[in-house]
């Protein structure tokens, strides 16, 4: 039973994140700022409202933020936390949870398609562009990580990561950290990549996206979105917060260690601007070379 | 020279005009504009029945005469000439670019066919103002509707169409924009305007009317000033009234804190679009207090209700000029700390620097006028070159850089910014004593043309009217800055990534409404 208290505090938890996110933003504004609970808000809001369908959608549209949640919630019951096991944890599952993340890009990407719409065609063209060259540096740390550990499971690599093997390979963690974090702004769509809050069509990559869902279907979509960056986040701060204490130090410092990553992703957000699009694709290499850096290390 | 030359702000009397036919009136104005004038507008105008060059009565009914207002900024002095054109004649523009909107104006008002135009179609999407005669034949009667038209295709296999607006997302005014791309880059973008076309120039002919005021603060409601003033200018030349000198000293300050205020929130419009947040944030907050500094002089935020025919509608007691100097310190200080963030962000530079470049030639060819040709290396301002009212007396060095990308258009908007500063401290410190309106000496001098630029915060703004001889308007033509402009946003957009575009909007930033008119 102990397994499901990752999940629990995802499923309860992700949306403060982005709340913080915006919270830390409004206070570099000099704006007070909505309240940090506001992503709830939304979503309740939200799922009370209708949803509107374009003539020219099938049934691809309205699947694509189902499989998509599902594909994220499936994702989580893999994330173990605060060094405490997953709720399902097998050999390899570090490939199925990329391959869930995937799946989840993959219905957003068709439902974006269906639309017909140029821009979503467009914001499509660029998330899979962007996510290609973001995959390989997400495998990349992954596999450092289990060659390190010793263990080809989420659960054991990060069960592994304790205050022996940061004595030993401190500077190889952080590397991996760090070319995960750049991978976690990537994925998630924040500044310097993507700008959350533009209005702007053309520069959207992750938004324009899903300009068209609305009501329920959104609130599945930020959801959704909350999740992937609990999720993604928690691989970092997995990493950063050596695992070895009991539940109920684990699980407080996790949740601790994700609210410090969305403070940080505030203030990255709030100091430097976004980076042009052909640019994006040298962030994305420098965060793979970050992750061959921490390969060579972890080769000694 | 061969038109009538007039200052700004003068008037000629209409039969000092010379008529030229109309391959003389086109050589000419090609040669002026190659050898250094600009042209400031051209335009068709309706000629009386009984006018023209046909003797009798009646012969001129019907018939469209067109005017070029070339600006001499050597000489600081204007050169009006005219020509009476028939159905067609030969387009101007392949040999003067900056003759492209206007003719497509002349052909879609009145009917007229520029024949050999490149790029012949409506801009405003209306019935000719002629009836029965239409330049692409188009039914009489039939609905036009706005950018139904025959855009520009690139055909290829990896070649796409991108179509943005009428409806933006965000509150911005409505306008079609038509993108041929080639994956991410734009090889070519049609910019289809008209759905803010009110009608304004014909409801303007007749006047000076109790509405004229009121019709020229909301031709473009971000430029308030600067056309309340061009109208009044015009209107006080017409009436040979002698504005006092307080007066001008409170129009150049209501000019320049609408100057301020735009050019403010635009360099934080410019931030916020490539994710730039203390800019963004603390830009939007210093705008309102612009605007506030103008609801001091006037009572309105957006400099309603400031300039009169004769004046200004409110004087600036000693009071209200101590607070405004003491508002306008603590603003500049912020100002200054908001923008500055600008140029010492490498992430903001590696985004404004080398997007969106429009060179000097290309400036030059297509008449840019205000801080978008200033930003391209072509030194154009009506402060300096044709000043009038406080100008005269107390001058704006003019700010320009060679970049023509974003970065320049940022940049000289934050020299202008500080400058219009210097300017409205200085103009406070050394107000005029006296009254601050003059009665209009009478009705307006009949059969006179008039022409009145003022330098509005997006350029030149450029008004031309004429009075019947009862003294009224028998027409009055408005050429806002973004007429001059939409052409340079569609180039600077040439080879460049789309998701570059709305930052290269924004550093235009022009306006729908005094396109459209």
């Amino acid at each position: 039973m102990a397994g499901l208290v990752p999940i629990l505090l995802a499923l309860l938890l992700a949306p403060l994140l982005l709340g913080v996110i915006n919270r830390t933003k409004a206070f570099f504004a000099g704006r007070q700022g909505a309240p940090v609970w506001q992503p709830y808000h939304d979503l309740r809001r939200l799922l009370g409202k209708g949803a509107v369908y374009s003539r020219t959608t099938t049934w691809v549209f309205v699947a694509g933020p189902v499989v998509g949640l599902a594909s994220v919630l499936a994702a989580l019951s893999l994330l173990p936390l605060g060094g405490q096991p997953a709720f399902l944890s097998f050999t390899g599952d570090l490939v199925l949870m990329v391959c869930l993340l995937g799946l989840m890009r993959f219905v957003t990407v068709l439902a974006a398609l269906d639309t017909g719409s140029s821009f979503e065609g467009m914001g499509a063209s660029r998330e899979v562009t962007f996510s290609a060259l973001a995959e390989p540096p997400l495998f990349l740390a992954l596999a450092i990580l289990a060659r390190k550990t010793g263990s080809l499971s989420l659960t054991g690599i990060l069960g592994a990561i304790d205050h022996g093997l940061w004595l030993q390979a401190g500077p190889m963690l952080l590397l991996v950290a760090t070319a995960l974090f750049v991978i976690f702004l990537a994925e998630n769509a924040r500044i310097p990549v993507d700008d959350p809050n533009t209005h702007l069509e053309l520069t959207m990559i992750h938004e324009v996206m899903v300009l068209d869902h609305s009501g329920p279907d959104f609130a599945m979509i930020l959801y959704g979105a909350a999740l992937k960056l609990w999720l993604l986040g928690a691989l970092v701060v997995g990493i950063l917060v050596p695992a070895g204490s009991p539940w109920y130090v684990g699980w407080p410092a996790a949740v601790g260690g994700l609210v410090l990553v969305a403070v940080l992703t505030g203030v990255v957000e709030s100091t430097i601007a976004r980076l042009r699009m052909h640019k994006v694709p040298q962030l994305l290499v420098g965060s793979l070379i970050l992750a061959l850096l921490a390969m060579v290390l972890g080769a000694r | 020279m061969i038109g009538a030359h007039l200052i700004n702000g003068g008037t000629l009397a209409v039969n000092e005009i010379p008529v030229l036919g109309i391959d003389g009136f086109r050589g000419w104005v090609c040669e002026a504009v190659s050898a250094g004038a600009t042209l400031a507008a051209l335009f068709g105008h309706p000629l009386p029945a009984g006018a023209g060059d046909g003797a009798g009565a009646g012969a001129g009914a019907g018939k469209v005469r067109l005017v070029a207002v070339l600006t001499w900024p050597l000489d600081g002095c204007l050169e009006v000439l005219a020509a009476d054109a028939g159905d067609t004649y030969r387009a101007l523009t392949p040999d003067c670019p900056s003759a492209h909107w206007f003719e497509r104006e002349i052909a879609e008002q009145w009917g007229i066919r520029p024949e050999g135009h490149p790029w012949l179609k409506p801009i405003r999407y209306h019935p000719s103002w002629r009836p029965g005669r239409d330049a692409w034949g188009r039914p009489a009667g039939g609905e036009i509707l706005p950018c139904v038209t025959d855009f520009y295709r690139v055909e290829g296999e990896e070649v796409h169409e991108v179509a943005v607006g009428p409806v933006h997302a965000g509150v911005i005014e409505p306008g079609h924009f038509r993108f041929q791309c080639h994956g991410e880059t734009v090889f070519h973008l049609e910019i289809a305007l008209g759905y803010q076309h009110r009608g304004v120039e014909p409801a303007l002919a007749g006047g000076p009317g109790p509405r004229t005021m009121a019709l020229m603060e909301t031709l473009a409601g971000d430029t308030t000033v600067g056309h309340g003033l061009a109208y009044a200018q015009l209107v006080e030349g017409l009436a040979g009234c002698r504005v006092p000198a307080r007066a001008m000293a409170i129009r150049a300050v209501g000019l320049e804190l609408e100057r301020l205020a735009n050019h403010v929130g635009d360099l934080g419009a410019l931030a916020n679009d490539v994710g730039f947040l203390p800019t963004a944030s603390y830009c939007g907050r210093l705008r309102g207090d612009f605007l506030n500094l103008s609801a001091l002089l006037c009572g309105s935020r957006f400099g309603r209700g400031l300039v009169r025919p004769g004046g200004v509608a409110f004087d600036l007691e000693p009071a209200r000029v101590d607070s405004l100097k003491a508002r306008l310190v603590p603003i500049v200080a912020d100002v200054g700390n908001a923008v500055n963030l600008l140029w010492t962000a490498s992430s903001v530079m590696a985004r404004f620097e080398e997007t969106g470049t429009v060179d000097r030639a290309t400036a030059v060819q297509l008449g840019l006028v205000g801080p978008a040709a200033r930003a391209s290396g072509f030194e154009r301002d009506v402060r300096m070159e044709f000043p009038t009212g406080f100008y005269r007396f107390q001058q704006v060095p003019v700010a320009s850089l060679p970049g023509g990308d974003v970065f320049a258009r940022a940049y000289v908007r934050w020299l202008e910014v500080q400058r219009s500063e210097a300017f409205i401290a200085q103009a406070l410190a050394g107000l005029p004593p006296g009254p601050v309106r003059a009665e209009l000496p009478g009705p307006l001098a009949p059969d006179r043309f008039a022409v009145s630029l003022t330098e509005g915060w997006r350029g030149e703004i450029c008004h031309v009217a004429q009075t019947d001889a009862a003294g009224k308007f028998a027409w009055y033509k408005v050429v806002d800055p973004s007429f001059h402009n939409w052409m340079g946003l569609a180039m600077s957009l040439r080879d460049q990534p789309i998701s570059d575009f709305p930052l290269c909007n924004k550093s235009f930033n022009l306006s729908y409404c005094g396109h459209d008119l």
